[in-house]
């Protein structure tokens, strides 16, 4: 492989990768200060492409598409918060299995009956449109640049609203000991349903922007799901940092794992998380419990 | 998980066989033989009607459903009547599935189903029990290979067909240096390595097999890979919400421009709208094109339109013609479903006037028939040429009829 083909292999990783987190941050997220295991994720990253497919096509704007799907799933993350999951803290991961395997089947159901089994797929804003030469024979559409960059502002953002902010510390404190930031009287709970809500939205902002990348059909969470469990594993549990580094893992070893293994690439991505559970069973950012 | 079945017709026979069950066992024997007769023939439709395949599986029931009223709810003059399953496309769950179908509604005859894995578990439930089974798509070479059987027939193609006459269109098309690129999954393989054997039998060179596993979709480190290796052209194996994706990151990174994608006719098939431009021009091998030319096809058409409101598909006419073939059993049979042999002989030397074209089969009870070249236009697939008229399987490993 010459060095350009290399070159253009690492942007498809970074770029993969990029993806990858945004989707797998909302998991940690609620994962890592709720403590509740979320397998509907993958829903609502589905459920957000075909909201963005809806919405583009009604609307005719991306823009709209991207707020007004973004917003709707905030709403459902604070109604699921005070209907149902609240009920299931500190109840053993089971209880949470089934609530959130429940929630699949349902909003599964409900995606059919309001969008139907067929496949769509949802045009880029028209500035966003087009692609770049990269190679005489390859271009990349200038979408997959913007969205990767996109997913770092996210990226950017949420670091910034944990490290710096006022929410951010009761967050990191509610993590580190839930009981102690209650009996300090700081409204742990109200936390509670917005960082829920916000893991959502995470989720289906990632289905809103890969929906013109990836087409939008039905299942396409499911894949999602296990990849961003791999991401949050291996960044350890809760970490958004470390679900950052084992995004851009899980991205290079897939990217790489097709082009040098191609009979192993189905599990190129498990090998790297056996490695590095050997080496760091809690994850890299993962905090040990000892 | 969820097993949902669903009764088309919830019939009084029913009520009264589950009375006569709890109330008086003792005169079932005796009511048997004229129910036999008399009753509707029962005909088990194993389907995705949910997940992925959802609308494959509901094209394929509509169109076993469309040739049955089309002859009055009659076959051979039997009525028939319908006990639906939603296979889910898991075959984990098709075994307990089938084995519903097969001894708790004691159906006559199953129809299914679209996921290969799922049929397989299918094929052994029907050779254990010897039930009459119809594939109205799934393409394993297996069915019709090594494990066929008497009482198994296919109204599809085996995944060998629609790839393998590819290779010598694409081959005179003055392509010798060929990447391939599908999923790693039975249908996937089996399509590459059939088309594979056409186009090195036709002088052509494969210049590597690409594969990512089943269902993902992130496809651009195998574009890249492609872009880097310069074929003369892609030779690819898609379907559903991948070849979507597939199409347009192809087109997307612009190589449809200097190295052309060919594909099994999946590719195009039930995914045009949402490819939209980029699948323009896309040329693909099918037993099955949009505009045929026949008078069977066109009336088909008219058809469905009218009765679901929906374009017929490739899908839709393979479960047209699964209830054509039933109907050449129950002719042959006189409506007799215990006369399994002359049920057979009537389905193996069957004629079909089918919308696809003369439809007949093999020793394997696979299809022979025609693989058109088709051209993606304007939302169609449109047949160019007949690719290889009249194409029998192999059967490789199939024992009966040799």
């Amino acid at each position: 492989m010459d060095l350009i083909s290399f070159g253009v292999q690492l942007l498809n990783a970074v770029q993969y990768g990029l993806v990858l987190f945004l989707v797998a941050s909302g998991l940690t997220l609620v994962f890592g200060i709720l403590g509740v295991i979320n397998l509907a994720h993958g829903t609502f990253y589905m459920l957000g492409a075909y909201g963005a497919y809806w919405l583009t096509l009604h609307t005719g704007n991306f823009g709209i598409a991207m707020l007004g799907g973004v917003t709707i799933a905030f709403l459902a993350g604070l109604l699921l918060e005070n209907v149902f999951v609240k009920r299931l803290y500190g109840r053993d991961h089971l209880a949470q299995v089934l609530l959130s395997f429940g929630l699949i089947l349902v909003l599964d159901e409900v995606r059919q009956i309001l969008f139907g089994k067929d496949v769509h797929s949802v045009p880029p804003p028209a500035f966003l449109q087009g692609s770049i030469q990269l190679t005489e024979i390859q271009a990349y559409p200038i979408y997959r640049l913007a969205i990767s960059l996109f997913c770092l502002l996210i990226a950017l953002l949420i670091f910034y609203v944990i490290r710096k902010t006022r929410i951010g510390m009761i967050v990191r404190a509610g993590a580190e000991n839930r009981e102690m930031t209650r009996a300090l009287g700081i409204p742990f709970d109200k936390v509670n349903r917005y960082v829920f809500a916000v893991g959502i939205a995470l989720a289906a902002l990632g289905g809103i922007v890969v929906a013109p990348l990836s087409t939008v059909y039905p299942g396409m969470g499911d894949h999602m799901l296990i990849l961003s469990f791999v991401v949050v594993v291996l960044g350890g549990i809760g970490s958004v940092g470390g679900a950052a580094i084992g995004a851009l893992l899980v991205g290079t070893a897939d990217t790489f794992g097709k082009v040098f293994f191609p009979n192993f690439s189905s599990f190129s991505i498990y090998l790297l998380m056996a490695i590095v559970l050997l080496w760091r069973p809690t994850g890299i950012m993962g905090q040990r419990n000892d | 998980m969820t097993i949902d079945i669903v009764k088309s017709a919830l019939t009084r026979r029913g009520l009264l066989a589950g009375a006569a069950g709890v109330g008086a066992s003792s005169l079932i024997p005796l009511s048997r033989p004229a129910f036999a007769q008399s009753s509707p023939y029962k005909v088990g439709l194993m389907l995705p009607y949910t997940g992925t395949f959802a609308k494959l599986g509901q094209f394929i029931d509509h169109g076993v459903r469309l040739y049955v009223e089309q002859r009055g709810g009659k076959l051979g003059g039997r009525d028939i009547t319908f006990v639906t399953i939603d296979d889910e496309s898991k075959p984990e769950n098709a075994t307990e599935n089938m084995n519903r179908l097969v001894a708790r509604e004691k159906v006559d005859v199953v129809i299914g189903t679209v996921h290969s894995g799922v049929a397989m578990a299918m094929v052994k439930v029907a050779r254990d029990t010897n039930t009459m089974l119809i594939i109205p798509n799934a393409g394993a070479n297996d069915a019709t290979g090594p494990l066929c059987a008497p009482n198994i027939f296919r109204t599809s193609f085996s995944n060998w067909q629609p790839a393998f006459p590819m290779g010598k269109v694409m081959a005179q098309a003055g392509h010798k240096n060929v990447a391939t690129i599908s999923w790693r999954y039975a249908a996937g393989q089996e399509s590459i390595a059939s088309f594979k054997e056409g186009f090195t039998a036709a002088g052509g060179k494969i210049a590597e097999e690409l594969y990512l596993p089943f269902p993902e979709v992130e496809f651009q480190a195998l574009i890249t890979r492609i872009a880097t290796l310069k074929p003369d052209a892609v030779f690819s194996f898609f379907a559903g919400g991948g070849a979507v994706k597939f199409v347009k990151d192809y087109a997307a990174a612009g190589l449809n421009k200097t190295i052309p994608l060919y594909g099994s006719g999946f590719l195009t098939d039930g995914t045009l709208p949402a490819q939209g431009a980029d699948a323009e021009g896309l040329k693909t091998t099918l037993h099955y094109a949009d505009n045929l030319d026949n008078a069977a096809n066109k009336s088909f058409l008219a058809a469905f339109k009218a009765k679901t409101g929906q374009d017929g598909d490739v899908y839709a006419v393979q479960g047209y013609d699964a209830a054509a073939l039933l109907e050449a059993g129950l002719v042959a049979a006189k409506g007799d479903a215990t006369a399994r042999a002359a049920m057979i002989t009537g389905m193996e030397t069957a004629k079909i006037d089918s919308p696809r074209g003369p439809l007949s089969f093999n020793r394997a009870h696979n299809p022979i028939q025609n693989i058109y070249l088709r051209e993606a236009k304007g939302g169609k697939n449109n047949m160019i040429s007949i690719a290889h008229a009249a194409l029998d399987d192999p059967a490789r490993g199939c024992r009966i009829g040799s």
